[in-house]
């Protein structure tokens, strides 16, 4: 095992990430696309640390984890008051916005 | 034997992403998504993080993953299941979009490798070694995210919430 294998294991992860949000129309599959980017970009931080011997990539992992949590909590919010307003999670429908 | 559990847990967190993105069903790629966090912790542990191995399982593989399950139950979401399927422009543009970006961000890390990881410092990664750090050099940063948390908590109910 090498710091280059982990690297591209986190770059894929996290272009797996882009596609799904890219591809995906249900409002929570994006956010889960999203959960799966941040993992990715955590991983990266992990193997920098480790290659660096110092903590400070497991503490911006840290800080990356409650940033996550709080995403999560906003979003699912956002869906739930979205399906209330219009009755599906379908990311196309929400045009209010759009003239 | 390092070396070995890297690529299971490399073959497993491609395929459980494959499977969050792909499938139809939003509670099978919540499930997906389990496995995927859980390889993630492994990866971790590889990397001797053994700290932040622990919150991953309890933060995410916890506490946000069974958000995610609570909201894709509470709405009921037979919506998403007979969704449309993306149209052609989406679907073709996508990928390749992704494509050139991942060929940009594998450039960009890889540069940046070395060619093999030292040896482990004594007490790497461990809840002690985290600790000091978080409590003397990053103490604001932390305090910072616990009023983010806070603003997150409000935001989330005041969203959720019928009627003010």
């Amino acid at each position: 095992m090498e710091p280059r294998l982990v690297l591209a294991v986190s770059a894929v992860l996290f272009t797996l990430g882009v596609l799904g949000v890219l591809l995906r129309r249900g409002a929570i599959t994006i956010l889960m696309s999203v959960e799966l980017m941040l993992n990715a970009a955590n991983l990266a931080f992990i193997a920098f640390s480790r290659q660096a011997g110092t903590a400070e990539g497991q503490i911006y992992v840290f800080f990356v984890m409650t940033l996550a949590a709080a995403e999560a909590a906003v979003g699912l919010a956002i869906v739930i008051a979205l399906f209330r307003l219009k009755g599906t999670t379908d990311v196309d429908e929400v045009s209010l916005l759009k003239w | 034997m390092e070396a070995i559990a890297f690529y299971v847990l490399a073959v497993l967190a491609v395929a459980s992403a494959i499977v969050v993105i792909v499938h139809r069903n939003p509670v099978m790629s919540a499930l997906a998504l389990a496995v995927n966090l859980v390889t993630i912790a492994g990866f971790y542990l590889v990397l001797r993080a053994q700290f932040v191995a622990l919150l991953q399982v309890i933060v995410y593989a916890g506490a946000i993953l069974v958000l995610i399950v609570f909201v894709i139950m509470l709405l009921n979401l037979r919506e998403e299941l007979k969704a449309r399927s993306p149209g052609t422009f989406q679907k073709w543009l996508g990928p390749i979009l992704a494509l050139v970006f991942a060929v940009v961000l594998g450039r960009a890390m890889l540069a940046h490798a070395a060619p093999s990881f030292p040896a482990p410092v004594p007490g790497f990664g461990t809840a002690a070694a985290l600790g000091i750090d978080l409590f003397s050099r990053f103490y604001y940063p932390f305090e910072v995210v616990s009023l983010l948390l806070v603003v997150a908590m409000v935001g989330a109910v005041l969203l959720a919430k019928r009627r003010l």
